[in-house]
């Protein structure tokens, strides 16, 4: 494999993983703070309708990433309604949103615009546009690094950047602040946050609602970043993959990178059967290679690569003891 | 008692009324949904028509998942519908085991064969519409090198594929044509992202022309195509219009006459296979204001000529679906 198919596959993994990593990180807030969330997928889906529906309307691709947020945001209240006050199961909960999601994205599409679900083409300020970060152009002429830093790191959408800046954000805030930390203790022992006068329901729906805007951009980048405009279904089972990165990841920021990382590049080598058959002298099925990323999510469940470690009171709702 | 009574009662009035009202024509889109802007949006159009042209009224159902297939004929046909139209292959499996149930239903198929008693069967001679696309695509490109990008990897898709690189070949024997399928699961009809990267990954081998069989997926094609600078090529519908200038031409399938056809002979309708091809108009290239200057006289010259000698029968194209191969790749 020569260096320029390498920065290609790279620059494509960098584009696939965005979404990825975006949920991921959504996910690991929610789940941290002990409440799981199957329904990535419908709060992705129904941000990508939003953001392409009224980047259209606005001509501004922010408005529409706003929209996108704001709808993912009523997706995470409604679970966080249903699992944090309620107290029903978040399982079902997540898979009712995401039944809902598939279903009123293309119906509100189609009342709007008639075109079968789908919203009208973007183009202009209604998309993110590529940036060239500094110096690409300049530098590119470095050897290695060079081409390294404008082909795969320069030239991306503003969200790309955004996403890779969440990682260490989210590091910091569960690490390093007191919210974090409080965060991590309602997802371990929630009763021991109660007894420390803490609102458990508060915290964790904020952690929800924080969960809602990841899923948002998550959205936004596909309908108005990836493509121009938003299809029915375009999320593509993503949501789940991005769940799957995240227990590969045993719920840790750094780890939720790398883990979506390589998940984008294993769909990044699946679009080039050709790279793998002239490097390795065997051809793999593509289809093998699409299952890859949940092969290796089962293999961690087992326990062969350490063990995982879940929030220990994931998924159970909160009784206050009485 | 009454309430059950009165409610037994409404439901058979219910079931009666249906009965009567419908025998009308219906029409099943399969899991692309009715607007993909290609297939299933075809078949649309012709069903439009007919009930513009004739003032009649038709049912119709949008498959929403894999599991519902034999539940919406066995509903449409027990509601009375005659006849039922379904679009895709993927109906064979149940419609063969639902049309011996309704002996006094007309099915119809597109694009499979099922051979019943009831069923008329409609294929397309995709490879040949293929072919001349293929034609097209290599006198446009500049690298020598084109590619293809499929949806789900059946032996329908491979038909489209092995029409085009015959195409292609035809017009250069050394020209170079990169093919990916998008998946294995009916997911890859509708992934759009995966198209773009699809598009970006055979651009960057040197690509220059793509042409896209792969329904709402290949909306993607087009879109990264329109962005990266390159020509795509779209399929089943004319969608020339959705990126004027950037869309090289599109093989069309003439889905909407067929679909037009049947509804016209309504319950009379004959079953047995028909087969729709270059010859019958069935299949063709899209010209038209948008890609009119993409398309040079020579183009088009050769084009027709290939078609006159297809529709002769001095070139064979290979239909992929008889055996399975592809002579050339």
């Amino acid at each position: 494999m020569d260096y320029a198919t390498l920065l290609q596959i790279l620059d494509s993994t960098l584009r696939l993983a965005t979404p990825l990593l975006l949920a991921c990180l959504a996910g690991l807030y929610s789940e941290r703070s002990g409440i799981f969330d199957i329904g990535l997928e419908g709060k992705m889906l129904a941000a990508a309708m939003a953001t392409g529906a009224v980047a259209f309307y606005s001509g501004n691709v922010w408005v529409g990433a706003l929209a996108g947020i704001g709808a993912s945001l009523v997706f995470a209240v409604v679970h966080g309604l249903a699992s944090i006050t309620f107290r029903g199961n978040q399982l079902i909960s997540g898979v009712a949103l995401n039944f809902v999601a598939s279903g009123i994205t293309v119906l509100i599409a189609q009342a709007m615009f008639g075109q079968g679900g789908r919203t009208p083409p973007l183009d202009g300020a209604a998309r993110f546009n590529p940036i060239t970060l500094p110096f690409a152009d300049a530098l590119g002429t470095v050897p290695v690094l060079g081409p390294l830093y404008r082909e795969v790191i320069s030239g991306h959408t503003a969200l790309v950047y955004v996403a890779l800046a969440a990682v260490p954000l989210t590091w910091w805030v569960l690490y390093r602040t007191r919210y974090g930390l409080r965060l991590r203790a309602v997802g371990e022992n929630p009763a021991s946050v109660d007894t420390a006068g803490v609102s458990v329901a508060r915290l964790r729906y904020s952690a929800v609602a924080i969960t809602g805007i990841l899923c948002g951009l998550a959205g936004a980048y596909m309908a108005a970043g990836l493509q121009a405009g938003f299809g029915r279904e375009m999320t593509a089972g993503r949501g789940y993959i991005a769940l799957a990165a995240l227990i590969f990841a045993n719920w840790l920021p750094w780890r939720a990178l790398a883990a979506t990382l390589l998940f984008g590049f294993l769909q990044a080598l699946a679009l080039r059967p050709d790279v793998i058959e002239r490097t390795l002298q065997i051809s793999i099925p593509v289809p093998a290679l699409d299952a890859l990323p949940y092969v290796l999510t089962i293999i961690v469940l087992f326990g062969f690569v350490g063990k995982p470690q879940p929030p220990r009171a994931g998924g159970e709702p909160y009784v206050k003891e009485r | 008692m009454t309430f059950m009574q009165k409610f037994l009662g409404a439901a058979a009035t219910l079931a009666l009324t249906t009965g009567i009202a419908s025998a009308d024509p219906a029409i099943i889109f399969d899991l692309g949904g009715k607007f993909d802007k290609s297939f299933n949006e075809a078949a649309f159009a012709g069903a439009e028509r007919w009930a513009k042209e004739t003032g009649g009224t038709f049912k119709e159902l949008e498959m929403q998942s894999e599991a519902q297939r034999e539940q919406a004929l066995r509903r449409l046909a027990e509601a009375g519908a005659n006849p039922v139209v379904m679009t895709g292959f993927a109906f064979a499996d149940v419609l063969t085991k639902v049309a011996p149930d309704f002996p006094d239903t007309k099915f119809a198929i597109i694009d499979m064969v099922v051979e019943q008693p009831n069923v008329k069967s409609v294929v397309f001679a995709e490879q040949e519409g293929s072919y001349l696309v293929g034609m097209m695509a290599a006198m446009a490109s500049k690298t020598n090198t084109v590619g293809f990008i499929g949806g789900m990897d059946v032996p329908l898709i491979g038909k489209f594929a092995c029409g085009y690189v015959q195409g292609v070949k035809a017009v250069k024997p050394d020209a170079k044509v990169i093919q990916n399928m998008t998946g294995t699961t009916p997911a890859a009809w509708n992934d759009p992202v995966k198209g773009a990267e699809l598009a970006k990954a055979q651009k960057a081998q040197g690509a220059d022309v793509i042409y896209a069989a792969a329904g709402g997926t290949g909306i993607g094609v087009l879109q990264a195509a329109a962005d990266e600078g390159i020509l795509s090529i779209g399929v089943d519908s004319n969608q020339n219009h959705l990126h004027p200038g950037k869309v090289l031409t599109s093989m069309v399938k003439r889905v909407d006459n067929s679909v037009y056809e049947i509804f016209k002979e309504g319950a009379d309708m004959k079953p047995g296979i028909q087969v729709m091809d270059l010859k019958a108009g069935g299949v063709g290239y899209a010209l038209d204001d948008n890609n009119k200057a993409l398309i040079t006289p020579e183009m088009q010259k050769a084009v027709d000529e290939a078609a006159a000698k297809i529709g002769s029968g001095e070139i064979k194209v290979h239909d992929y679906m008889t055996d399975n191969t592809c002579p050339v790749s």
